[in-house]
């Protein structure tokens, strides 16, 4: 695991160009959104809701681009059959990717998290810290199990597993509510969107930051942790079982080292 | 190298685009694909929308603005998040960005003929996404009524003007590593947010609006705003009603040929320093 993620830590400082890609420029599209509510007229506390979503979109890209599909680029240029044959296993390396990724997209989620509440002056009602914690921890857990489980996808399938990684952007961003309370699309629509754990984390953090009232919560936050940790532990089992078959189908048909699929 | 040359390199440079964009799935579900992105994201805008003022039809004109503008936004988003892309899929992806290099052509007309496929292909994008607007949406484009010198003219000049920025872009990638997808998505924004793209300019602090008016994407969209529903008013919240149609277009026409040499300038030094800092074949694989 330490062995994945060194080579992202130091790929970090040594081409520091994300900073301005990953770090300063998110912030205006963030922004943007900000100023559409505003030229709406809406409450404030939407202004919140858009910066914590924005916040939450670092990890989302990095599950879909530094982790799902990143066992596609790694056969492309020929790393994959290298983990294959090393004597470690497959979830370690996925979680080393996880690690790795974990220091430019946290950098990237706290400075927009705090530039955005500093610059447009969000207002929060945060009573519960430790819980509020526990949530962004549980909802990262099943994130990332969730991408394990993705990435299993790619040891078989090529580009067609990339474009649902493009795919896999603006119709979640829209499904989980990252720019509004998720109950706005509909109970049962932000029930089945719950799927992806982000949906329900976001929830339970707006309800933590904002209120319940104001956050027009999907499910009460102890329920929502419950789901969330549940979904955790089958997406973690579920990642494992594929991964391996996954492992197996593509070696029987010879397509673990296939490229430009 | 004569124009027939550089012809032929646009046209296999697009057809390649084309190939590579393509040819990975079935012609329907490639259609389903190239729609179902754009109009998640204007759902995003809308639900925003229904949720604050509770219908599209409680102010028609914003929700035109807003509805029009991200629309045809999509053009600055593909290009620009396109060529970016094309440049590190080259050289770390199929790694033949060398050999693309050694070729006798320009590489500058095979990046523009790379934007031209995303261009051809982000047209349907746009169309289907308009057509959603005017069947589901009520926004009021009528073919009657558009006034079409002017759309024809700023289209023209605006797809010039965003290939221009693409090859910049592009440029700037050739010195960069691959980290992830979300610089891509980072710079559009930079347009998105200074150039009225759902919100009119005058919402921005006035410091801004200074940076939003030195950007010609602000022109172009608001003359293809007031080209495709004259009449109802664009003009009155856009933050630019002091310019007349012709006005705009000269505007648009100053900034975009500024833009072109700017991005021509860019893309030489860019080209240049990747060469000599030997990065045409970096791979990087953090």
């Amino acid at each position: 695991m330490a062995a994945r993620a060194y080579p992202r830590v130091i790929g970090s400082l040594r081409e520091p160009s994300w900073l301005v890609g990953d770090i300063i420029l998110p912030l205006l599209s963030i922004m943007a959104f900000v100023f559409y509510y505003r030229a709406m007229g809406a409450p404030e506390v939407f202004t919140g809701f858009v910066v914590l979503g924005g916040a939450m979109i670092a990890y989302w890209l990095n599950v879909l681009w530094g982790m799902a599909a990143q066992f596609y680029w790694e056969r492309e240029v020929g790393n994959l059959q290298l983990y294959l044959i090393s004597p470690m296993s497959r979830m370690s390396v996925l979680a080393g990717m996880a690690l790795g990724g974990m220091f430019s997209t946290t950098l990237r989620a706290v400075s927009t998290f705090v530039l955005g509440f500093v610059v447009f002056d969000v207002q929060v009602n945060l009573t519960d810290p430790w819980a509020f914690i526990a949530v962004f921890l549980i909802t990262l857990l099943a994130l990332y199990g969730l991408g394990m489980l993705f990435s299993s996808l790619y040891l078989l399938f090529g580009r067609n597993a990339w474009r649902l990684s493009m795919l896999a952007q603006e119709p979640i961003y829209l499904v989980s509510g990252f720019y509004f309370p998720v109950k706005e699309l509909g109970f049962w629509v932000g029930i089945a969107a719950s799927i992806i754990p982000i949906t329900l984390g976001l929830d339970a953090m707006r309800q933590l930051l904002f209120g319940v009232e104001l956050s027009d919560g999907l499910l009460p936050v102890s329920v929502e942790i419950m789901i969330l940790l549940v979904i955790a532990v089958i997406f973690f089992v579920l990642a494992r079982y594929m991964l391996e078959y996954m492992e197996y189908l593509g070696k029987r048909e010879g397509r673990l080292l296939t490229r430009w699929l | 190298m004569a124009l027939k040359d550089h012809l032929r390199t646009l046209k296999y440079a697009t057809w390649l685009g084309w190939q590579i964009e393509s040819n990975w799935t079935s012609p329907l579900l490639f259609i389903i694909y190239s729609l179902v992105k754009p109009i998640a994201a204007v759902l995003i805008l809308i639900f925003m929308y229904i949720i604050i003022l509770g219908d599209v039809t409680s102010d028609p004109v914003f929700f035109s603005f807003m509805f029009i503008g991200n629309a045809l936004y999509l053009f600055v988003a593909q290009v620009l998040f396109g060529l970016t892309w094309v440049l590190h899929e080259d050289r770390e992806h199929f790694q033949t960005l060398r050999n693309i290099y050694m070729a006798p052509m320009s590489f500058y007309m095979y990046v523009v003929g790379r934007a031209l496929s995303k261009i051809i292909i982000t047209s349907a994008a746009v169309f289907i996404t308009l057509m959603f607007g005017v069947v589901a949406l009520n926004v009021p484009i009528d073919l009657l009524e558009i006034d079409w010198p002017y759309l024809v003219v700023a289209m023209v000049i605006g797809l010039i003007m965003i290939c221009a920025l693409g090859v910049a872009l592009a440029g700037v990638s050739m010195l960069t590593a691959k980290h992830s997808g979300g610089i891509n998505e980072a710079i559009a924004g930079v347009f998105y947010l200074f150039c009225g793209v759902i919100f009119p300019i005058t919402i921005l602090p006035v410091q801004i609006q200074a940076v939003s008016l030195a950007i010609p994407v602000t022109y172009w969209l608001e003359i293809l705003r007031r080209s495709l529903v004259p009449g109802i008013g664009i003009e009155s919240i856009s933050g630019l009603s002091a310019f007349s149609n012709i006005e705009l277009v000269l505007l648009l026409l100053v900034s975009a040929a500024l833009f072109l040499v700017v991005s021509l300038m860019i893309f030489r030094y860019a080209d240049h320093r990747a060469r000599k800092q030997g990065k045409l074949d970096m791979i990087t694989t953090y």
